[in-house]
């Protein structure tokens, strides 16, 4: 996975941000857990070409800003058993999120 | 809109045999294991042809991965998805044939058995899921 150069972040660190919840066609780059879900941008990666597009064998441009988001483990299970300050930080694409609504 | 733990995969919307977190599969096992020799060349020739001008993307193996059946994806073992992967996509990248990889796997077998080595007549599935340009054009 090579940084290139791309499209300016639509996000910033603090942002709130939420997972889109359309269902994969193919190769997918959201783990189910999170769709829908809402969390916090931690970082900002860089730009990278779309692996949910390379796995066609296709450019995967224009490259997707790549970012570090961080959401509770409270949110993302209903039965979760540790610490309410538990947190789970995952890589998402920008192309799965979209602004929070609450 | 947060989720079960244990969900089972069948009752997922979409084709997601690899996306288990939060599914309870016990202990990891963390005991280290020697790699046979198959599996070293396995990874070695992965590393080669997924690199910036080989045959293919790491995302497309992948995406050959994902397309394993449940069963299918529980009872194989890692480096055996890197196999079959590494063979769906050669053919799907047009480096070789299904005819060479066949008469070539006929040749080996038939060298092996000749040297009274227990040879497996099983091929190992192609997969509902094998990517084709003419057909898929999402």
């Amino acid at each position: 996975m090579t940084m290139q150069t791309g499209a300016a972040p639509k996000f910033q660190p603090g942002e709130r941000v939420r997972v889109d919840s359309r269902p994969a066609l193919g190769h997918c780059r959201a783990p189910l857990f999170i769709r829908g879900q809402t969390g916090t941008v931690v970082t900002v990666h860089g730009t990278f070409r779309d692996p949910e597009r390379l796995a066609y064998h296709q450019p995967g441009l224009p490259p997707q800003n790549l970012y570090k988001i961080r959401f509770k483990q409270t949110d993302l299970w209903l039965d979760y058993t540790g610490s309410p300050n538990d947190e789970l930080e995952v890589d998402v694409y920008e192309n799965w999120l979209l602004p929070a609504t609450n | 809109m947060s989720q079960k733990k244990n969900e089972l995969r069948s009752t997922a919307p979409d084709n997601t045999v690899h996306d288990v977190g939060g599914l309870d599969f016990g202990n990891v096992d963390m005991q280290e294991h020697d790699l046979a020799f198959w599996e070293r060349r396995v990874d070695a020739m992965i590393v080669i042809l997924a690199n910036n001008r080989g045959a293919f993307k790491i995302d497309a193996m992948r995406r050959v991965i994902e397309s394993y059946g449940e069963q299918q994806y529980d009872a194989t073992t890692y480096y055996e998805k890197w196999c079959r992967a590494l063979r769906n996509l050669l053919v799907e990248q047009g480096v070789i044939s299904r005819d060479e990889l066949a008469a070539k796997l006929a040749e080996s077998r038939e060298t092996m058995r000749s040297a009274s080595r227990d040879v497996s007549g099983d091929d190992v599935p192609w997969n509902e899921g094998v990517w084709n340009e003419e057909t898929n054009n999402s």
